[in-house]
């Protein structure tokens, strides 16, 4: 750390704050409720060609003819793009974070239903549409696979004859080229001696917990625009997350160098993973240089069926304990369900993976992840990056063996949690993370302690909670711009995405709070990789923890040179000074105002004053045959849900009628939001715990559209939602601050799943919990199981 | 083709259009009043509500064609005179938004709801509105914001 860092922290350290901790209201607040915010959907381009893209209908299957003469034949048509037209710009056209193996249109086969094989180009998108309906294309079919576990047998249909890591980011690096395999990573974490550990148990359980597939539902469709600047420059407009690494990316498949390629984006109509990576990004680019014209593409929300979902999970769990409740041993297989193209799954199945003990401090412990290829819609990101599926096992579980012993379950954990300072399963030790503190609260916002009346008749009531780990994702950069203008306004250039959450205003407080101005008056520049600097990509809840650092870092910059400016002007000593109320203000009463400053620096309104900062934290990667590391994240996050439901007998709904998040949040920059946040993440889940579900036959997405796919609405509202936090400062965040973008996802499923088990005594072991589900439950319970059963 | 003529914010707006041309394109490309937004397609989500002589509508489950004659606002005619309408207030104050996309539709169901039922109770909001879907919020501060134009009226 310099000593400049030392000298501010310490400066920063003196609270209270007057930007920090206040719940500004949305920078863009006024933008966005009378319909002028800027998104990418809006976009439109002189002479721009609209694209519909032709899917594939089988789920593996060889390519054997493509035939666009009937869709040409369509007045207004301009071009049938297909592979053919796209290898002769870029010869090897695959692409992906984690493996290049998705090409950009489909290669000689196809590996799921959706998958895009042509692309009809027209001025005119009903005409486009229309056309892509009269391209033909012929398929022979290949034995395709669908469930995880079996997928990643031995002898199972092989879906990538050859696998090939794509070695860009650090935490991926360990990932290496197979072939004959749908397996593409197995990460494994080992602690202790398993074996032992389930000697030394008095009881053993084992269950088999499945979630299903699940999507993001964006209201913003995945949306890219590429447009040809002059010669041999290229500008993609994108709804994305990560405009950094679609930069890089396309940069690379083209064999440009990444100054040519320009990537910029807006507001995003929400985001949840779905908008990470590429997505349209390619395809648009090489359709553009293709017909030297601009060309937009957006999806349908039944493409986005096909285009990535949350991964399906299979989780295998044994954990054994002591009569006491003491938890000894756990063992956690859990196979995720990739679909064709591992897009991020790699990282979701390692990440989430290693977090499969959950919060507890267990002293023999063996973790096996297996990413798994099927021919299922591609899997990635969706907010909480897998943690939510395999919380659902391991918080399902905990209750189980809680009843078994006669523990009350608050009580079972507070026995098990891991305790500041105590190794997690991979090595690292717990720090500035506040699980004690958040079962406290947990507790009192449930009224733990006060009696519960369960009902007797159809209609029966039950409570429940359950808790959520997750480390967040290292190593990663980010890197901020901070200038001040020779009016002295100021603004901030970063490449976090604002996509809901709320970055731009927590950004502007940030460095409203080091320059002493209002974040009301801060500008914040949306990403364009030709103004803003690098950032890794607006996801896993980092940007606050990380851009947050590398906008104050830049701040801090600005704030030395505006103290040295005025220093000189008083003949004082810099460090005499401070920034307050716009200004620099010396002891003795004298100040000048920012736009004073860049006067008597420049002489008149004129010229910048400029910082940089920049953030990437420690980390030290996992040995891959233990999984052990002694730094490998940047902060952890927890999560705790209560809630309370009453479910009907006859009919197996369950009424969520209390639910409760609590988070750990190291410091709320903005307290407004980040309750927000969790109320928002916390309904996000309820969704996927009680209804949403992806119903696949033969790959086949059949209710793709939200018609068909429902998610929640007003009337699926708790009567009393809330969320709460606890606020220990965490030594590396901005101010404290640590993300909390996801952490309202980890515990919802498995708080409601155990209030329907204290309820009713039923063990549901498959998500969503429809009415269907529990009642097939109830009636096994009861001895009468439905008919199929 | 056909020819439509509706006043829009205010405006006589006349055109010639395709018959298969939705409303809610019309508005957004003929007019390029990009506030109405898209989000399913199959008229769920609520982020294309529009008012079509007064009364909330998705925009995308009616043609041009249909709404000739018609009177439509969309969230850009809400507060012509740069003043916020109490409901564009309320969701700014309450935190009734975040990515921000389903807003627009969201105060303009939010209108009729409100013009049916001055004073709802949090039920009545939550049933008056639940035709229009928001994946980011988590719904509660939406019924503050109305509540809060609701208070302010």
């Amino acid at each position: 750390m310099t000593k400049l860092e030392t000298q501010e922290l310490d400066r920063d350290s003196r609270a209270p704050y007057r930007e920090v901790g206040r719940s500004v209201p949305r920078l863009e607040g006024a933008a966005k409720v009378t319909g002028s915010a800027e998104y990418i959907h809006n976009l439109r381009v002189p002479g721009m060609l609209h694209g519909k893209i032709c899917r594939s209908s089988v789920a593996h299957g060889r390519i054997v003819g493509i035939d666009s003469s009937a869709a040409l034949a369509i007045e207004g048509v301009h071009a049938v793009i297909t592979i053919d037209e796209v290898l002769t710009l870029v010869a090897n056209p695959y692409y992906g974070p984690a493996f290049h193996d998705q090409p950009i249109l489909a290669h000689g086969k196809v590996r799921h239903v959706g998958e895009p094989v042509a692309v009809v180009l027209a001025a005119d998108p009903h005409v486009a549409e229309e056309a892509s309906n009269l391209v033909e294309i012929a398929y022979e079919p290949i034995e395709a696979v669908f469930d995880e576990v079996a997928a990643a047998r031995p002898g199972a249909p092989v879906i990538h004859d050859v696998l090939k890591p794509a070695g860009m980011f650090t935490d991926l690096k360990y990932l290496q080229g197979r072939s004959g395999t749908n397996v593409a990573l197995d990460a494994r974490v080992r602690r202790g001696d398993v074996v032992r550990g389930f000697a030394e148990s008095d009881r053993i359980f084992e269950h088999t917990f499945r979630s299903g597939k699940v999507m993001h539902a964006a209201f913003e469709p995945i949306v890219s625009v590429a447009e040809m600047n002059g010669h041999d420059e290229l500008t993609i407009h994108s709804a994305t997350q990560s405009p950094s690494f679609v930069r890089s990316e396309i940069s690379r498949l083209l064999g440009w160098p990444e100054n040519r390629v320009r990537v910029r984006t807006a507001f995003l109509g929400g985001g949840f993973g779905a908008k990470l990576y590429i997505k349209l990004e390619a395809l648009v680019a090489v359709c553009a240089l293709i017909v030297r014209k601009p060309v937009r593409i957006a999806l349908t929300m039944d493409e986005q069926f096909y285009t990535i979902t949350k991964h399906g999970a299979t989780v295998r769990i044994k954990t054994g304990v002591k009569n006491d409740g003491r938890m000894i041993a756990r063992q956690v297989e859990t196979f995720w369900n990739g679909g064709a193209y591992a897009d991020i799954g790699p990282r979701v199945t390692q990440k989430s993976g290693f977090t499969a003990a959950g919060p507890y401090d267990i002293e023999h412990v063996a973790l096996d992840n297996f990413a798994v290829y099927t021919n299922e819609p591609p899997a990635g990101a969706l907010r909480g990056f897998g943690i939510s599926q395999v919380s659902w096992a391991y918080e399902r579980q905990a209750d189980i063996i809680a009843r078994t012993l006669g523990i009350d379950p608050l009580d079972f954990r507070r026995r098990n949690i891991l305790r500041e300072g105590r190794p997690h399963v991979t090595g690292t030790r717990i720090s500035n993370l506040e699980i004690p503190g958040v079962l406290d609260l947990l507790s009192d916002r449930m009224e733990w302690d006060r009696p519960f009346d369960r009902g007797t008749g159809t209609i029966r009531r039950g409570r429940g909670l359950a808790l959520g780990l997750k480390a967040c994702i290292s190593p990663t950069t980010s890197v901020a711009i901070v200038h001040v203008y020779g009016d002295g306004s100021c603004a901030v250039h970063c490449g976090t995405v604002d996509m809901g959450q709320g970055s731009d205003t927590v950004m502007a407080q940030v460095a409203g709070e080091v320059l002493g101005i209002r974040a009301e008056s801060v500008q914040v520049l949306h990403p364009d990789t030709s103004s803003t600097p690098y950032d890794m990509g607006t996801l896993g809840s980092r940007s606050t923890f990380h851009m947050g650092h590398a906008v104050r870092m830049a701040a801090l910059s600005v704030r030395a040179q505006l103290l040295e400016i005025a220093g000189r002007a008083f003949g004082v000593d810099p460090t005499d000074l401070a920034c307050c109320d716009a200004a620099v203000v010396c002891g003795d009463g004298r100040r000048l105002t920012l736009r004073e400053l860049m006067l008597e620096r420049f002489a008149m309104q004129a010229g910048n004053v400029v910082g940089v900062g920049s953030y990437a934290p420690s980390y030290e990667k996992a040995n891959p045959e233990t999984g052990q590391s002694p730094d490998i994240t940047p902060f952890w996050m927890l999560g705790g849900a209560g809630a309370e439901i009453a479910v009907d007998m006859e009919t197996g709904r369950i009424n969520v009628t209390k639910l409760v998040n609590v988070a750990d949040v190291g410091r709320a920059i903005n307290p407004s939001i980040v309750e927000r946040q969790l109320i928002g993440a916390a309904i996000m889940q309820a969704g996927f715990t009680l209804f949403e579900e992806m119903i696949l036959i033969d790959g086949q997405v059949l209710n793709a559209s939200l018609a068909d796919y429902k998610i929640p609405g007003f009337l699926d509202l708790p009567e009393d939602l809330s969320a709460a936090y606890v606020e220990i400062p965490h030594e590396n965040g901005p101010f404290g601050a640590k993300g909390v973008g996801e952490t309202g996802v980890f515990s919802p499923a498995p708080a409601i799943a155990n209030a329907l088990y204290d309820a009713i005594g039923v063990v549901v072991t498959d998500l969503p919990l429809t009415p269907e589900r529990v009642l097939r439950a109830i009636r096994k319970a009861e001895g009468r199981p439905m008919e199929d059963d | 083709m056909a020819q439509v003529s509706m006043t829009v914010n205010g405006k006589v707006r006349k055109r010639n259009v395709d018959p298969r041309v939705l409303l809610v394109h019309f508005l957004r490309e003929e007019l390029r009043l990009t506030g109405t937004h898209i989000g399913c397609d199959t008229s769920q989500c609520g982020a294309c509500t529009v008012l079509i002589d007064g009364r909330s509508a998705k925009s995308c489950t009616i043609f041009a064609v249909q709404a000739d004659g018609s009177a439509i606002t969309t969230i850009e005619g809400l507060a012509p005179d740069g003043q916020l309408h109490p409901l564009q207030e309320g969701f700014w104050e309450e935190h009734g938004l975040q990515c921000g996309y389903c807003t627009p539709g969201m105060i303009m169901a939010a209108v009729t709801l409100l013009q049916d039922n001055p004073k709802p109770s949090e039920r009545e909001i939550r049933e008056g509105i639940s035709g229009n879907f928001c994946r980011c919020t988590g719904y509660q501060h939406i019924v503050n914001a109305i509540q809060y134009a609701a208070n302010k009226r």
